[in-house]
């Protein structure tokens, strides 16, 4: 193999170098932080959501940590406006993978699927579902 | 040292000439490595495997098609043929239960897995022989061992422990649960810019209340080499004892845990060519006598009622259930390999190339490396390179092959220190090669290009 990466295409740069909706929203609906302990990435997503309660309008986010964990955090915040709570709960890994447009290695996805939990955890403590401070993916260390 | 002429030629070249003498491992002249590399490469075919395939199937496979580089031997080391054949032979020659059996293999088993601790004690400069060594799963159990069977009963509110900030989570988590329970106190003693110990911080955290102080005997983040005789000497001063983590250092250098003073040590046999699920502690003789067992079961116990029970003699009052019969049998195989070298001989070739990457990697301006200087640390190099998550990097290097850790390495709290969540670590065995460093450093200019 040569000089190039499988994992580290264009847009997952692009993404990681150059943040869409990087930041804080002013008024967010919700917003929720997660890490994951082993990387110490840290994501906190911001949603606002329409007035009819369910469709998400505009998401934010903010952190730090590897490539893979920002740019998808990044383009999710891109993806997610548009659909609703319910939709947004029934993202799996299959969509992330698709949305980031390249295989992930299993020891890197949960870099990868941050932001949605964190999303997913953020609309459930905001629907009063759960109660927890911090989303924490499992440290495999 | 062996290599007369420590003129770095390099390892490129057919080799000419095989100028074994008496030790057939080392070769006397023309290498430029205190150990003879391409010999010892043989050992270990899985170095000779590519890399980069599915991996749902362990082992080579069509789809792998780039060479291994693995500079990942502080978490764990390859296993040499020599070891697997030990292993293989146990159990296709004599494998059976150990102690209690009278019948002819479990004899032989018995005497193979007793004598493999006489084998570890002598490895480590223990007189006292088998009864100073018991066998755990890990350096982690090991200290585990001590924390419950010694620290419950011996510490309480005024007492303290002395740790370092370089600890591993073996040491450090143990400690600073056990004394939550216990009431005592867990101090850490600093590190300085360099990654040393502050050793007047050492002596003022190390007082009448200490009743243990543990520390790593080489950093598996920094490759810091600490001065664990004067520590023991201080603990000793205040009627402390000492516990040093072994992990790193028994298997890259010679180790006297007499000449040390330490009253417990610990390691484990998958980083020094034997097996995985083996580690050995050593305590002195005295104190493991008084220590209870940690846990309970079969094998350990001598009478046992429906009231009370008794236990069996050092060291398998320590070692309750079936042990880890085939893994001792492994550590001794691995123990024979490495003395078949000579760790005078392991230990210059893992500063050799510590320094070596030390000094390629300190010639980048984009590169900070943890620690102390390239000519005193163990054969481990942790760094970050500038702009790049040390878990991407560690992603991008292993596209091309180079098998790195990158992760908090089991010491949060000092990364915490340094600031930086995550580091790259490259660690270095018997069978690498200033070659393969090369490697690691060209991997990185992959990195710049992409994240630039």
């Amino acid at each position: 193999m040569g000089i190039g990466s499988d994992m580290y295409r264009q847009q997952i740069l692009d993404h990681y170098k150059n943040p869409r909706n990087h930041g804080r929203l002013d008024e967010p609906t919700f917003s929720h932080t997660g890490e994951n302990p082993s990387c110490g990435d840290t994501i906190t997503m911001d949603v606002q959501l329409a007035d009819d309660g369910e469709t998400i309008e505009r998401v934010a986010f903010s952190g730090d940590g590897c490539a893979i964990s920002q740019a998808s955090a990044s383009m999710l915040t891109q993806r997610l406006p548009g659909t609703t709570l319910s939709e947004l709960e029934e993202m799996d890994t299959d969509d992330i993978t698709e949305m980031l447009g390249v295989d992930i290695s299993p020891m890197r996805i949960k870099c990868a699927v941050l932001a949605r939990q964190v999303a997913q955890d953020g609309a459930k403590i905001h629907d009063g579902e759960i109660e927890i401070e911090k989303t924490k993916t499992e440290d495999d260390d | 040292m062996y290599a007369t002429n420590i003129g770095f030629v390099g390892m490129a070249g057919p080799k000419t000439c095989c100028a074994y003498g008496r030790n057939p491992r080392v070769m006397e002249v023309q290498e430029s490595y205190p150990v003879d590399v391409d010999s010892l490469r043989a050992d270990f075919p899985i170095l000779q495997r590519k890399v980069g395939g599915d991996i749902s199937t362990p082992g080579e496979g069509d789809d792998d098609t780039v060479p291994l580089v693995y500079l990942d031997n502080a978490a764990t080391s390859h296993t040499p043929d020599q070891v697997v054949d030990a292993i293989a032979d146990y159990y296709r020659e004599y494998n059976s239960n150990v102690h209690r059996g009278i019948h002819h293999l479990s004899q032989e088993a018995s005497v193979a897995y007793e004598e493999a601790h006489d084998r570890v004690a002598e490895f480590i400069g223990a007189s006292g022989g088998r009864e100073e060594v018991a066998f755990t799963k890990n350096t982690t159990e090991a200290m585990n061992t001590v924390a419950y069977a010694w620290g419950l009963d011996e510490l309480g509110p005024g007492d303290s422990v002395v740790l370092t900030e370089m600890e591993h989570h073996a040491s450090l988590v143990t400690w600073q649960q056990i004394a939550k329970r216990t009431g005592a106190e867990a101090r850490y003693i600093r590190i300085d810019e360099d990654g040393r110990l502050d050793m007047e911080h050492a002596k003022e955290l190390i007082d009448d209340s200490t009743k243990m102080v543990s520390v790593v005997h080489i950093s598996n983040t920094l490759g810091t080499v600490n001065p664990v005789s004067d520590l023991a000497d201080m603990a000793h001063d205040v009627g402390a004892y000492i516990f040093v983590d072994g992990a790193q250092s028994v298997p890259t250098r010679p180790v006297d845990v007499e000449a040390i003073d330490a009253d417990f040590y610990a390691f484990s046999g998958h980083k020094m060519c034997g097996p995985t699920g083996i580690g050995a502690l050593y305590g002195k003789r005295d104190l493991l006598d008084e220590m209870q067992p940690y846990h309970y079961g079969g094998s350990m116990i001598r009478r046992v009622t429906f009231d009370d029970a008794t236990w069996e003699d050092l060291p398998w009052k320590f070692e309750a259930g079936t042990p880890p019969i085939a893994q001792g049998v492994g550590l001794a195989a691995a123990i024979e390999y490495l003395d078949d070298i000579g760790m005078e001989n392991v230990q210059a070739h893992e500063e050799l190339l510590a320094e070596y990457a030390y000094d390629r990697l300190n010639e980048f301006d984009d590169i900070e490396i943890y620690g102390p200087p390239g000519d005193d640390r163990g054969g481990l190099v942790s760094f970050n390179l500038d702009g790049v998550h040390a878990h991407d990097l560690s992603s991008i290097l292993n596209e091309q092959g180079v098998a790195i850790r990158a992760g908090d390495h089991c010491t949060q709290p000092l990364h915490d220190k340094l600031g930086a969540a995550a580091s790259t670590r490259a660690s270095f065995y018997i069978y690498n090669t200033k070659a393969e460093v090369d490697k690691l450093v060209d991997g990185l200019e992959v990195a710049r290009d992409l994240f630039a």
